[in-house]
């Protein structure tokens, strides 16, 4: 098997015997980069020189017997939501493209110093709004499995380079769904921790209550590696929790015995691929099949999430987004020329002796404010500050806010209860497959709808991870979800690394891995 | 709710968004159809339910009071799009 489709695993106990150096690893994955990224468009940067010195440095520690860290020199790829400094850190925006952060997001911190090999920013939906990465203020990624589909989104850069083998770890960030939900549709294992478990300092906010950090790789036992590395209290984000970070990785291979399983009846409602329900079905069966025992269960709020969702994270969003302002950081209209406009505006009104005319006119700063976060932002983000800002603004902050607030908490008292009769909640991660470039983006509500399955997690603050369990019959992933209680990502773990030992549907790369270009 | 042009030309004017009649036109519609969507939230008896802000139930975080470097001046203005070294620069608003 060629180097670059292993996984993280294998590759990390190669690195660490000496039968592989770091340089040759990161040249591996650049060459797969070079030869597969220009049709999936992943990357926004690829950081060969960087990522080339950061791996000699680490194979001449290794050879000096000096300590190397605990991912010995892994290439990883990086969402281009978390702050690398010096470099450039866009959110995937116009508003961001010339932004060079003057600090590291302490998720890159943790990686440098565990010898992570950076090799890359990836490609997401601008601002992680959206879930399919064709919202991207640069370019659309493609699904490896069909480049006619997306990757999913917002981090589809990120679930489409480890898909792609381009590299065996990804690190991507989950408001809805954006790391289960590509995950899923490009057939790898994504893992969103409970809030607070990974820190956000230096991650370029959404809607701060709901963002999360996690890892992608092929594997749950890839994805615990990470998790390990990337979780911890942090002092600079005091949301962050100070609760000791297990050894994911240690405790992985123990079974899960008498291990309960809550299904939900309505997910297996309306809307759901008859194809996605077999699988999902199927993978139920291995878990019996394994001992576990299969509990009913009710979350009668869940399918409320999508509108509860669709309140709170827009108006956290407007009010994250409202830095923006042309005058910080980030992109600035072009000052002289919408002076001289204004000053036009203002005589042509003036001679028109039109009073109200005049009374609505921008003052100058207003005029630079709007026009700069016209020209900076895409239409979706729009879309959701114009959403956020309508939801806040007076006479309506209770109507939707605090109405969105309250069911948030019926969503979540919900969990609680179900969590009182299950350990883990197994269901579908997506209605369908991987649709088409273009299918949705007409019509904005239909995309939303499709985080129906996994937005009550971020809603409630648990944890969740997506990993496949099958293909479709026209050879596109599926995947299925577990989730968990707050804080218990050992057992989701666990009971994803039983599956895969159980099942050989994640060891499957795409054609465009296994056939020449 | 009801959504006209001249609602969603109020919001941008708070959300500091410059729209084009274009644009107007598109989000009125749009933002129409997610506020119905939304509002399926009214079917549910929310009465005596305690807002939930946040997933974690966590009580202020203090920090130390003590002194810490921070970002100098240099840096923090270096992302600036117009700047004199000094402060941030912006077109005059006083006076007009």
């Amino acid at each position: 098997m060629r180097l670059v489709e292993q996984t993280a695993t294998q590759l990390l106990a190669q690195l660490n015997a000496g039968e592989v150096t770091s340089l040759e690893l990161t040249r591996a994955c650049l060459d797969q980069i070079h030869r597969v990224d220009s049709r999936v468009k992943a990357f926004l940067r690829v950081r060969s020189d960087a990522a080339i010195a950061t791996a000699e440095e680490i194979d001449q520690r290794r050879k000096n017997g000096q300590p190397v860290g605990r991912l010995g020199g892994l290439p990883v790829a990086v969402k281009d939501l978390l702050c690398t400094a010096g470099e450039p850190t866009t959110a995937a925006s116009r508003m961001l493209e010339h932004f060079h952060p003057p600090y590291d997001a302490t998720v890159i911190a943790r990686l440098r110093s565990a010898d992570a090999v950076i090799v890359g920013k990836t490609n997401m939906d601008e601002f992680a709004m959206g879930g399919s990465t064709e919202n991207s203020g640069f370019f659309p990624t493609r699904n490896p499995w069909d480049l006619q589909r997306t990757p999913g989104g917002s981090s589809g850069g990120a679930a489409a380079s480890v898909a792609a083998r381009m590299t065996p770890l990804s690190v991507g960030s989950d408001t809805g769904g954006s790391i289960r939900q590509p995950a899923g549709l490009c057939g790898i294992t994504g893992l969103k921790p409970t809030y607070g478990r990974v820190s956000r300092y230096g991650v370029i906010a959404f809607a701060s209550s709901l963002d999360q950090i996690g890892p992608l790789g092929q594997t749950a036992e890839d994805v615990a590696l990470l998790l390990e590395v990337i979780a911890g209290h942090d002092p600079l984000d005091s949301t962050s929790v100070a609760r000791p970070v297990p050894r994911y990785t240690q405790s992985l291979r123990e079974p899960l015995k008498n291990l309960r399983l809550g299904v939900v009846q309505e997910h297996y409602g309306e809307g759901l691929n008859h194809e996605v329900a077999a699988a999902v079905r199927e993978a139920i069966n291995v878990y019996k099949s394994l001992g576990a025992r299969i509990v009913e269960i009710e979350l009668p709020h869940a399918r409320y999430g999508i509108a509860t969702y669709y309140v709170i994270a827009p108006c956290e969003a407007s009010s994250n987004l409202a830095r923006y302002d042309g005058v910080h950081y980030g992109h600035r209209a072009d000052e002289k020329r919408l002076i001289t406009e204004l000053a036009v505006e203002r005589a042509r009104l003036e001679q028109a002796s039109d009073q109200a005319g005049l009374d609505r006119l921008d003052n100058a700063l207003v005029k630079l404010y709007r026009r700069s976060r016209a020209e900076g932002f895409g239409a979706e983000v729009k879309r959701r500050i114009m959403l956020g800002t309508y939801a806040l603004s007076a006479g309506y902050y209770d109507a939707y806010y605090v109405r969105a607030l309250k069911v948030r908490r019926l969503i979540r008292n919900d969990y609680d209860a179900a969590f009182k009769s299950c350990d883990l909640i197994v269901g579908p991660v997506t209605p369908d497959t991987a649709f088409n470039l273009g299918e949705k983006s007409a019509d904005p509500l239909s995309l939303y709808l499709v985080d129906l399955y996994t937005v009550t997690a971020n809603l409630a603050g648990i944890g969740g991870i997506a990993l496949p369990c099958g293909m479709s019959k026209a050879g596109l992933p599926i995947g299925f979800q577990l989730q968990g209680p707050a804080f218990t990502e050992e057992t989701l773990l666990r009971a994803a690394y039983m599956f895969q030992q159980a099942t050989n549907g994640h060891q499957h790369p795409p054609a465009i891995v296994t056939t020449n270009a | 709710m009801t959504l006209s042009r001249a609602d969603v030309e109020k919001v941008a004017l708070l959300a500091r968004l410059e729209l084009s009649s274009a644009e107007l036109n598109l989000l009125t519609p749009q933002l129409q159809q997610i506020v119905e969507y939304v509002e399926s939230l009214n079917e549910l008896n929310t009465e005596g339910v305690e807002p939930m802000a946040h997933a974690l139930d966590v009580a202020n975080v203090f920090a130390e009071d003590v002194v810490r470097p921070s970002l100098p001046r240099e840096q923090a203005l270096a992302n600036a799009p117009h700047q004199d070294g000094e402060f941030y620069l912006v077109p005059a608003v006083l006076g007009e």
